[in-house]
């Protein structure tokens, strides 16, 4: 059962794969590829979970309350903006093809072959 | 300041000059910010020649924030290299140098309130190479992939003007995250079962636990990004569509170095992490890469041949490279390995050499098309001169280095699979081939004058707009002469034996997990002999042998009457493959992980 | 390569891949498991540091390296995006127009406005002690900003958005995390060592290097964001392609 957890970031980096290949518009390949990325977010913070644990601060707790890992936390947060600011690029790369192509339909752009 | 100081400063310094660069340079006259930003370029060679010279036939480790291992165990970043990481960041911020130089007179009018903004990008992708290169952290590895890739996906699309470079630079952008999403979730696997991000430390934890499916599946998911950049069969859809749009500069530096970049990383996390005991065994990694190789070569030869855009040429001919280069580190031999630094720093030289007189072409004529531009360089004699030479040296002509790299390696992959030969040959010699045949036609006019047929779907490269608008039409002096100090770079990696025996001595501490392992954790450990890397009367041969082939490719193409047939069949469905589209290219990319997943599990 | 013919290759793969990525999740330690030593080493060293929010210490003197390359890539991105979504030669800017905006909405973003910047401040500074830090804080600046869009106009935005300083701000904050490296090894430590005054665990001050970094990755985030968004609305609101096509971004 609690092997789901894990299965769950598998399921989503498929389904983001799935989105990118059957994809007709640029914009919603780029929407699935930030969620294939948010498998890589279940997947740190399912593999650093501790029982029991509380957030890892200590500001008002006891320094020995059980706490969940933090690198991973740290980990997805680097990720986070990882992701956030390779989104911004590619939409902005979409929306200029858009001008100057009319289409954001991957069938339509032909520029490129051979 | 230690030896192990001016590796993180490797970074560091590029960073800090980005900064700067993006802070002063709307402020200062253009060539202010220019003279700014090569001092700096050039401080970054300085700190890592500095770093070559005082790491020797060792390696140099840095503990960042002071983070030091207490009881065999650190909470921070090492960052530890020989000389292959530290000549393969040399080699980067070298090719920065002669880029910034090359592009001088570019770029003349993007953001003019911005004027800083694409050296501050070509300075960001400098530190982005150079961190990927010196890491030994598989986490941190992931965030300078990253870096590299951020910067080169903003390169690429610079010219918003033309929906070519928006589509590539698009491509380029999904499929290298998407890989880089797969490391990460391979990367995540690994934490969860050791509890490390240090190649040296997951390895060492790994040894306790047996090769099962985790490791398996880890070990595919984590190579997945290095592999993609590295643009090795079948994920190497992306990288023409890139290289043919990007501005030379950048095709320069993702060709030169980048993607040798991908394949070094992969070989790297094998050896460190996955090849120890319990690991995935040696055998299974050659079997695999030497095929993947072997593909990915061929691939890129016969599409680099069939082509008529000249940047599209070029971006297959290193996808073929890469495959020769993905085969002699595959060998996991010392002496393989040392072959192909030695080919990948002749490489880097040829290959941006030619990438910059495309350059030239293209400002003077506003096209990089072969058939179009037949005859028209003959105004360029020296651009022909030099673009010969480097078709030449990809070729493997002797003395350059890519000569010597190739002939080390042959040598290397001899021994154990002799039929590997006629393929380092006839790769190099098709793309070398496909280089003189465009050479001929379009400086001195050789041939007939091509015809235009249209019965497969391709890329021609007429229609480009120039990269450079200036009052004079005239080439400017840095678009020749850097090329000419490149192709003279690469001579030079050949003909002084310095190098050649300093990297094989250096491939010999890159074979080697147990050292690498040992100088993080802070033991000593005795090296075994490096191997030979020198010149030979057979290598020689084989160098002339497919220069020879690639003259006589060169000339049939020219003068040869021209044939319909079988390989017409074979080549079109191949091309017809390279559709452009980017559902096509992530399907690839997923099946090629499958593929991977499969073959690495019916030899275990 | 036909639509059907890619997701038959896809559903092939995607096959292989699930049984492969099922097999290896079988391998891992149990959900939950009480054994993390690079978790518990990263609580140990964030104490001895006297940093109350771990994740800080990890991401800011630990690991700082890694952020260091983070926040390259959003100078990146935000370098990009000036130069992605620059005007191009030939298009032209449009006047703003102004937009009606329903007085309740102008009232609860003349409101939140002050509001959300002083959250977005208290949220950077407290980056070594509670959840947030300098990347979290930064956005809710630069996003608080914009509800002078909202809550006015893009005129309003235009006149509150200095893009000229906030550009610069973005460059130095993003040199000086590079910088506040060098400290370290000025003084003979290593490159980005926490060397700074640890202070009280627990306080405003405490942390060392860990709060200065968090300040300098607040400006860079908060002023970066805001000249990438700027980008992304200068396109959708005042640039207008020559060819009078839509932009293809809502009015």
């Amino acid at each position: 059962m609690t092997l789901l957890f894990f299965l769950a970031a598998g399921w989503i980096f498929l389904a983001g794969v799935y989105g990118m290949v059957t994809s007709r518009n640029i914009i919603r390949t780029v929407g699935c590829l930030a969620v294939a990325q948010s498998s890589t977010y279940v997947l740190l913070l399912a593999v650093g979970f501790r029982r029991g644990g509380t957030s890892p601060y200590f500001t008002d707790t006891s320094t020995r309350t059980p706490v969940v890992d933090p690198v991973v936390q740290a980990l997805a947060l680097t990720d986070v903006v990882v992701g956030a600011t390779v989104t911004a690029l590619l939409l902005a790369l979409a929306l200029q093809l858009r001008k100057r192509h009319g289409t954001v339909d991957p069938d339509a752009l032909t520029g490129l072959r051979g | 300041m230690s030896t192990a100081d001016l590796l993180p400063l490797a970074i560091a310094i590029p960073l800090i000059g980005a900064a700067f660069s993006a802070l002063v340079g709307s402020r200062l006259p253009r060539v202010a910010t220019d003279l700014l930003v090569t001092v700096w370029a050039a401080a970054g060679v300085a700190d890592l020649v500095v770093l070559w010279l005082r790491t020797g036939d060792g390696r140099a480790v840095s503990w960042l924030g002071g983070w030091r291992l207490r009881h065999g165990e650190s909470v921070g970043i090492v960052l530890v290299n020989d000389r292959i990481g530290i000549g393969l960041a040399l080699l980067t911020a070298v090719l920065v140098l002669a880029v910034i130089a090359y592009s001088w007179r570019y770029f003349d009018e993007p953001p003019a309130e911005h004027a800083g903004t694409f050296p501050a990008l070509i300075l960001l992708f400098d530190a982005g190479m150079c961190g990927f290169a010196l890491t030994g952290d598989l986490f941190n590895a992931f965030v300078f992939f990253e870096l590299m890739g951020a910067v080169a996906y903003a390169l690429t699309g610079f010219r918003i003007e033309d929906p070519r470079p928006l589509q590539g630079a698009l491509t380029f952008g999904v499929i290298n995250s998407l890989a880089a999403y797969g490391s990460l979730l391979g990367i995540g696997l690994l934490y969860a079962r050791t509890g490390e991000l240090g190649f040296a430390q997951i390895s060492q934890k790994l040894t306790g636990h047996r090769a099962d499916a985790l490791l398996l599946t880890a070990f595919v998911l984590v190579l997945t990004g290095p592999l993609v950049k590295g643009a090795v069969a079948p994920f190497h859809f992306w990288l023409p569509d890139a290289h043919a749009v990007a501005p030379t500069p950048v095709c320069m530096l993702l060709s030169g170095v980048m993607v040798e970049l991908g394949v070094y990383g992969a070989a790297r996390i094998y050896w460190i992490v996955f090849s120890g005991p319990h690991g995935i065994p040696q055998h299974v990694f050659h079997d695999t890469f030497v095929a993947a190789g072997v593909l990915t070569a061929l691939v890129g030869a016969v599409m680099c041949w069939k082509q008529r855009n000249l940047k599209r040429m070029l971006a297959f001919s290193t996808v073929s490279h890469v495959g020769m280069f993905l085969v002699g580190l595959a060998l996991l031999t010392p002496e393989a390995t040392a072959g192909t630094a030695l080919y990948v720093a002749g490489h880097a030289g040829a290959k941006a050499a030619l990438f910059g007189v495309t350059g030239a072409l293209l400002d003077r004529f506003g096209s990089v098309d072969e058939h179009s531009l037949y005859g028209r360089g003959r105004e360029l004699p020296v651009g022909g001169v030099l673009f010969v030479l480097g078709g030449l040296a990809l070729a493997g002509l002797p003395p350059f280095g890519t000569a010597l790299g190739k002939a080390v390696a042959e040598h290397a992959a001899q021994s154990h699979s002799p039929w590997l030969l006629a393929v380092f040959v006839l790769a190099s010699a098709a793309t070398g081939a496909a280089v003189l045949r465009a050479a001929l036609r379009v400086f001195a006019g050789a041939g007939r004058r091509p015809l235009d047929r249209h019965e497969v779907p391709e890329t021609t490269g007429g229609g480009e707009e120039p990269e450079i608008r200036g009052p004079s039409r005239r080439v400017p002096l840095p678009m020749l002469a850097v090329p000419a100090l490149l192709l003279a770079g690469s001579l030079a990696v050949g003909l002084l034996p310095a190098v050649s025996t300093q990297l094989a001595q250096a491939a010999r501490l890159f074979t080697d997990r147990v050292g690498y392992v040992a100088a993080v954790y802070g033991h000593s450990h005795a090296a075994g002999m490096p191997p030979a890397a020198d010149w030979t009367a057979e290598g020689i041969a084989l160098g002339l042998t497919s220069v020879a082939l690639a003259v006589a490719f060169a000339c049939a193409a020219l003068w040869a009457a021209p044939r319909g047939g079988g390989a017409h069949r074979v080549v079109a469905p191949l091309r017809r493959l390279h559709s452009g589209h980017m559902g096509d290219y992530v399907g690839w990319l997923i099946v090629g992980v499958a593929v991977l997943l499969v073959a690495v599990r019916a030899q275990l | 390569m036909s639509r059907r013919l890619r997701l038959a290759l896809f559903w092939a793969a995607a096959v292989v891949f699930a049984v492969a990525f099922t097999a290896a999740c079988t391998g891992l330690p149990d959900f939950g498991t009480l054994s993390h030593p690079y978790g518990s080493r990263a609580i140990a060293a964030a104490f001895h540091q006297r940093t109350a929010n771990t994740i800080s210490s990890v991401n800011f003197d630990q690991r700082a390296f890694d952020t260091l390359g983070e926040e390259s890539i959003l100078f990146a991105a935000v370098l990009g995006g000036l130069v992605l979504l620059r005007r191009a030669r030939d298009e032209r800017l449009a006047g703003v127009r102004r937009g009606r905006v329903l007085p309740s909405t102008r009232m609860f973003g003349s409101l939140l406005l002050p509001i959300t910047l002083v959250t977005g401040v208290y949220i950077v500074a407290h980056g070594q002690l509670s959840p947030g830090g300098g990347f979290q804080g930064g956005v809710i600046l630069a996003t608080g900003l914009h509800l002078a869009y909202i809550a006015a106009d893009y005129g309003v935005l235009k006149a509150i958005r200095p893009l000229a300083v906030l550009d610069a701000a973005d460059a130095v904050g993003a040199g000086a995390f590079a910088v506040l490296g060098l400290v370290g090894l000025a003084v003979g430590a290593a490159y980005l060592q926490n060397v700074l005054p640890l202070g009280t665990f627990g306080q405003l001050s405490s942390g060392g290097l860990v709060p200065v970094i968090n300040a300098a990755v607040g400006v860079e985030v908060g002023s970066g964001v805001v000249v990438l968004l700027a980008g992304f609305l200068d396109q959708a609101v005042e640039i207008v392609s020559p060819t009078g096509k839509d932009n293809g971004a809502g009015r």
